[in-house]
């Protein structure tokens, strides 16, 4: 990898971190992340299939409450980085160090989660610096504390990346042509099943006994090859519209019917 | 004395300082200190004594946390009580925090569902299609349609709450949050159940049968016509038998057989298996490794 190169490497690599905290303009997620590292690096087709097929993986990866999810941002990062080093020694096809990078995400996620709970912790004495600055109100030092937070949580990311750029690729591209086809191959059958873990997390969220049969229908339309993701979206909010607006008819209708032999409930329901 | 008033100059910065809402997230107050960050601009226009500056940077470190993007009108509600406040209002300090708390927890509840398991599969599932194939419209149509609905979203909601004031947080349980709630989980669980169906992979190789095919279901291939004319006889007599008259035998694998009960049954078994295990509270993490190490032993033993 050039020089400069690395430098662009290192800068996605800081972006990604931060926004593995912040959350807002999605740097953090493979398909972004894994397709600008493909661009810095010449490999921009590459970088872009695998963002893809990690992002498959990655869908339902999301904090929500007390449940700790696996670290894209580290994820997407490392794994592009290893992938472009294994292309550039040379002999590695791409099928190859695309398969074996998506395999390697998932320790590195883990890895990433435990550099971000790290992170976290810092920040507590980082607001307490905010507090003495709010005491007197020094507006100043209370917006640097909160830069130098959220440059902490991209060089998180920075300083892993960068460190792996200096492996030199030959070594990578040895380490993958030495892994026997066995390995190679589960990995790659064990990448298509592991997307059901993300889903699985989506589906404990929002699953009631409600919305059930829409992912039964969803799961049964989707086996038909001419309906595009775009369509299915469009039939998936066409049958919530519906479902949504005949649940309202159905309560007004039990109202003024007066069909269900409570007065009461009914005004409940009116009211 | 003149009133005070925050022009949408001054709310557009407070906007997009929220943006780094969760910069210095921790573990003591979680979003506490991007709170106050993106407070700043509204509390140095509305403030001008020190002493008063001092005590609305600190009123605005307390514990806060919610989701990030619903975190938008709240922030444009406690804008619009600052600024009664700075003009003589009896807004107390337990009023501006009671606001926080008290709407925090119910919007998160509708962010989480919204934007991390209905709106972000569904565009990354979008953009990761076309990206598989290689494309950069996946990667780009991903980040833009992300980043438009996001600020969009952002802007509306702050200036929603900063016109309704206070009294936004009485709406909370009516109806509308619950009708959004309940269509994106709709929405969620259909494109999901379509996922599951697309993206899981899971193929048996096992063979279960070898049936030796009469004669007339598959394609003859040493009496076929010679030249262009035997192409076109073997192409015909394909399209009429399918795949399973290209050769004498008619091998029948599991996955075949799993396939004609329902296509993807068993991805969608695997991923019920998933819900299951998630419930009990093994770590996703966990599973992840476990699904590695079965494709590996699955392959070992030509299962898989």
């Amino acid at each position: 990898m050039g020089g400069i190169s690395v430098i662009l490497v290192i800068l996605v690599a800081f972006l990604a971190g931060m926004e593995g905290i912040l959350d807002e303009f999605q740097f953090h997620q493979p398909l972004v992340a894994c397709t600008l590292i493909g661009i810095v690096t010449g490999h921009p087709a590459e970088g872009i299939m695998l963002g893809g097929s990690l992002q498959m993986i990655a869908l339902g990866w999301a904090n929500v409450g007390a449940a700790v999810a696996p670290d894209a941002a580290l994820a997407s990062v490392a794994s592009a980085i290893i992938m472009v080093l294994g292309l550039s020694g040379g002999s590695a096809d791409a099928q190859t160090a695309i398969s074996t990078s998506i395999a390697l995400a998932v320790p590195l996620s883990v890895a990433g989660l435990f550099l971000t709970m790290l992170c976290r912790t810092i920040a507590i004495p980082i607001v307490h610096f905010m507090d003495a600055a709010a005491e007197q109100a020094n507006f100043r030092g209370v917006e640097i504390w909160q830069l130098l937070a959220i440059c902490l949580q991209g060089v998180r990311i920075a300083v892993p990346a960068a460190l792996l750029c200096f492996i030199p690729a030959d070594a990578v591209t040895a380490m993958l042509q030495a892994m026997p086809d066995w390995l190679a191959g589960g990995m790659a059958v064990g990448g298509g099943m592991v997307a059901a873990v993300g889903y699985a997390m989506v589906i404990n969220m929002m699953a009631t006994a409600e919305v059930w049969p829409f992912f039964v229908l969803g799961f049964v339309l989707a086996a038909l090859g001419d309906l595009t993701l775009i369509a299915l979206g469009a039939i998936g909010v066409a049958l919530a519209l519906i479902y949504i607006g005949l649940k309202d008819l159905a309560k007004q209708g039990g109202g003024s019917g007066g069909g269900s032999g409570d007065p009461l409930g009914d005004i409940l329901n009116d009211y | 004395m003149a009133e005070v008033k925050l022009s949408q100059k001054d709310r557009m910065s407070v906007c997009w300082r929220h943006q780094f809402l969760q910069g210095s997230w921790n573990y003591e107050r979680m979003q506490n200190g991007g709170w106050c960050y993106a407070m700043i601009p509204a509390i140095k226009k509305l403030y001008s004594s020190k002493e008063d500056q001092a005590a609305a940077l600190k009123r605005h470190l307390e514990f806060y946390n919610t989701h990030p993007y619903v975190s938008a009108p709240i922030i444009g509600v406690v804008l619009a009580l600052e600024e009664e406040r700075a003009n003589g209002a009896p807004v107390e300090d337990t009023a501006i925090q009671g606001v926080k708390v008290g709407m925090m927890g119910p919007l998160a509840g509708v962010g989480d569902p919204v934007f991390w398991f209905t709106v972000r599969p569904i565009l990354g599932a979008l953009g990761a299609s076309m990206a598989m194939g290689g494309s950069i419209v996946g990667p780009i149509l991903f980040f833009v349609l992300w980043n438009i609905i996001r600020m969009a979203f952002l802007w509306y909601t702050q200036e929603f709450g900063y016109s309704v004031g206070a009294s936004i947080a009485k709406d909370l349980s009516g109806g509308l949050l619950g009708k959004i709630t309940e269509i994106a989980s709709i929405l969620g669980m259909f494109i999901i159940g379509a996922l599951v169906q697309r993206w899981v992979s899971i193929s048996f190789t096992p063979v279960v049968s070898v049936v030796t095919q009469a004669e007339g279901a598959y394609i003859d291939w040493a009496n076929l016509p010679a030249g262009s004319e035997g192409i076109k006889a073997a192409l015909e007599q394909y399209s009429s038998l399918g795949a399973a008259g290209l050769n004498v035998d008619k091998v029948t694998t599991l996955q075949g057989n799993l396939d004609q009960l329902i296509p993807g049954l068993a991805a969608v078994a695997l991923t019920l298996l998933c819900c299951k295990l998630l419930k009990k509270g093994i770590s996703p993490i966990a599973i992840i490794l476990a699904l590695f190490a079965v494709g590996i032993v699955g392959r070992l033993i030509g299962f898989m």
